[in-house]
């Protein structure tokens, strides 16, 4: 599903320092992968590089057959769209749109469903997360942990292939992590959605199927 | 939904959202383009005013009869000086007694009127006068017009007051007499004067209405009647004309036209560039002052936009980033920041418009009064509407591109780049 060969990243300023040293690694279709490591060990980085976000790298990724590195700036967009759901570690909702409207955004760009089943599907995320009622909110009137949520509703909208995060349950509390794991475990056995977590919960991480270890830009276990 | 709606949709999103800030941007278009629209029709209404004092009474060729010493001197025709290196001096040569009516008159109209390049011609008679109230002889001067066809070429009817020009059309007994002699005899319009013409023959004629330039000198001597008025008046028949004015369809070509009526006709004519050569040099230099305002205005104007629009895209960038990290193209960020200045552009421009004219009307109902255009009685406007066209579109070109440069700057940029500073 997800392969990873010696991928590297360099960070230059203020100085070189090396962030992630010639990583690779594998990911079957439909594993529930958690990453952990120390703050600053590269999990980010890495995560963001294998969203397609970041493209200044080394080394080689593809998801599925599909070869990052052989992908335009639009191509790899439409990627993200269609095939990457990814939460991050601050929720990142558009503060100008209401909580609906976040989550649809996504699939409106797709635009491969009518804004009415569009609609619905954002309700049922929503309402699997326990959020519904706050679905015509601004995203700026709404709790972190809400936020947190609307953005893991937004990163399921378009069913894609992964789900990465950063971090999604860190704003939560133990009784909504735990539902948020349950809706990724499910997605992960009924849908068979990949997913790559990265976590610093050991309780969450210890649940999943595998967990990759990371420490100074390497993985020591896997 | 299509890709463009939903972009669209977002940009509006976006205006609305921040409505003070999109106000303020929209306003610096609408006072850009109003300030622009309004001093444009204002400042070339009054250009056009300055050059219609000129160009509408001046004809633009004038043929007449000069008078002058001959150009070929009797000695000329002695073989022994008719080459022109044999040197012959003559003293006090005498100017050759010429006839002020211009030699067929008719014929010369007939063809001319002809010519593609012409527009109008109209014929004058010119007779002194003396004007007479009591034992007081005033000097004077009578023309005789058409005055129909001199108000259709040379705007008569706004040096007239008291009456209109075809009052005196088909009334050889009127007169449009001179403001300044009116003045100077108490007349009214409506009262009856005495003038005596060159050979003291005493002629009665009826006031219509006031003739006023503005230039005293003209005022206080001249007065118009029908031809056949100012004929009879000088003591002349009905074949007798002094002035024939010509007004061409293009000014341009007076000067080549004046020196060909020369050439053909033997008569002297003057173009009206020659005649007012200083009127040139005023209009360029008015044209030239216009021009340099409308454009700074507009760079300042240009500048002022282009910063808020910039300012207010840099502030979005966190929403740049997260449009781009849930699958949106940087050709699709692009279009929602220049959608949003558009948005703007029209909105502002709009007003703009609406606000320039209502300047631009208010400044043409204003009273202005001035003794050279007795008839005009507020400030002169231009209402072109090409003043109108060209500030909407730069209204759009530069929203356009004051959304555009700091869109396609950001768009290009990983999104990660903009949220890891955070």
């Amino acid at each position: 599903m997800l392969k990873v060969r010696n991928v590297s990243k360099f960070f230059y300023d203020p100085i070189e320092v090396q962030v992630l040293k010639e990583l690779s690694f594998e990911m079957k279709s439909g594993e529930f992968v958690s990453v952990m490591g120390k703050s600053g060990c590269g999990k980010s980085t890495l995560l963001y590089i294998l969203s397609t976000m970041d493209t200044s790298y080394t080394g080689d990724v593809w998801l599925g057959d599909v070869h990052y590195g052989s992908l335009s700036a639009d191509d790899l967009a439409v990627l993200r769209n269609e095939q990457i759901g990814f939460v991050f570690q601050f929720h990142y909702l558009l503060p100008e749109f209401s909580v609906l409207d976040n989550v649809m955004m996504p699939a409106l760009k797709l635009g491969k469903k009518s804004r009415q089943e569009i609609e619905f599907d954002a309700r049922k995320q929503l309402r699997l997360l326990g959020i519904e009622d706050q679905a015509k909110k601004m995203a700026t009137q709404i709790s972190g942990g809400q936020k947190q949520r609307v953005a893991i509703a937004r990163s399921l909208i378009n069913e894609p292939k992964i789900i990465m995060g950063d971090e999604p349950t860190g704003n939560l509390d133990s009784k909504n992590a735990e539902l948020v794991f349950e809706i990724f475990k499910e997605l992960c056995q009924v849908n068979g959605t990949s997913l790559l977590i990265v976590t610093h919960d050991e309780d969450f991480a210890e649940k999943t199927d595998r967990v990759i270890v990371m420490a100074d830009g390497e993985i020591i276990s896997q | 939904m299509s890709r463009n709606s939903l972009l669209i949709n977002i940009a509006k999103t976006h205006v609305w959202a921040r409505r003070k800030q999109s106000a303020i941007a929209a306003l610096g278009v609408t006072f850009g383009i109003g300030t622009y629209i309004t001093l444009m029709s204002f400042m070339t209404g009054l250009n056009g005013l300055l050059d219609g004092l000129i160009l509408n009474r001046t004809p633009h060729i004038r043929i007449y009869n000069e008078i002058k010493p001959s150009d070929r001197q009797a000695i000329t025709l002695d073989p022994r000086f008719s080459d022109s290196s044999a040197l012959h001096t003559i003293h006090s040569i005498k100017p050759k007694k010429t006839l002020s009516n211009i030699r067929n008159n008719r014929g010369i109209m007939t063809e001319l009127a002809q010519d593609k390049r012409v527009k109008g011609i109209t014929p004058q008679v010119s007779a002194r006068i003396f004007y007479q109230s009591g034992s007081v002889l005033l000097n004077g001067n009578l023309i005789g017009i058409d005055p129909n066809k001199e108000d259709a070429l040379f705007q008569f009817h706004q040096y007239v007051i008291g009456g209109k020009p075809s009052d005196l059309a088909g009334n050889t007994q009127g007169v449009i007499l001179g403001a300044g002699v009116a003045k100077k005899l108490s007349l009214k319009v409506g009262d009856y004067i005495a003038i005596r013409n060159a050979q003291s023959k005493l002629i009665r004629l009826k006031i219509v209405a006031f003739f006023q330039s503005g230039l005293a000198e003209v005022d206080n001597l001249q007065s118009y009647a029908q031809i056949k008025t100012a004929q009879l008046v000088a003591g002349e028949n009905t074949g007798y004309v002094t002035d024939i004015h010509i007004k061409l369809h293009d000014l341009e070509k007076s000067a080549a036209m004046s020196a060909e009526i020369n050439r053909v006709y033997g008569v002297s004519s003057i173009d009206i560039k020659r005649a007012n050569a200083q009127f040139e040099t005023g209009t360029e230099i008015r044209n030239l002052i216009t021009y340099a305002v409308s454009v700074t205005l507009l760079l300042v104007a240009g500048f002022g936009i282009y910063n808020i629009l910039n300012m207010l895209i840099y502030e979005k960038m966190n929403d740049i980033a997260i449009l781009k990290a849930t699958g949106f193209s940087a050709g699709d960020v692009r279009r929602i920041f220049i959608y949003q200045a558009l948005i703007i552009g029209i909105i502002g421009g709009i007003l703009g418009l609406g606000i320039g004219f209502l300047m631009s009307y208010g400044i043409s109902k204003s009273p202005f009064e001035t003794d050279a255009l007795p008839t005009v009685k507020t400030f002169p406007v231009n209402f072109n509407t090409l003043y109108y066209v060209g500030g909407a579109l730069f209204a759009l070109i530069t929203t356009f591109f004051a959304g555009y440069l700091p869109a396609r700057k950001a768009s290009k940029i990983d999104p990660v780049e903009i949220l890891r500073g955070q």
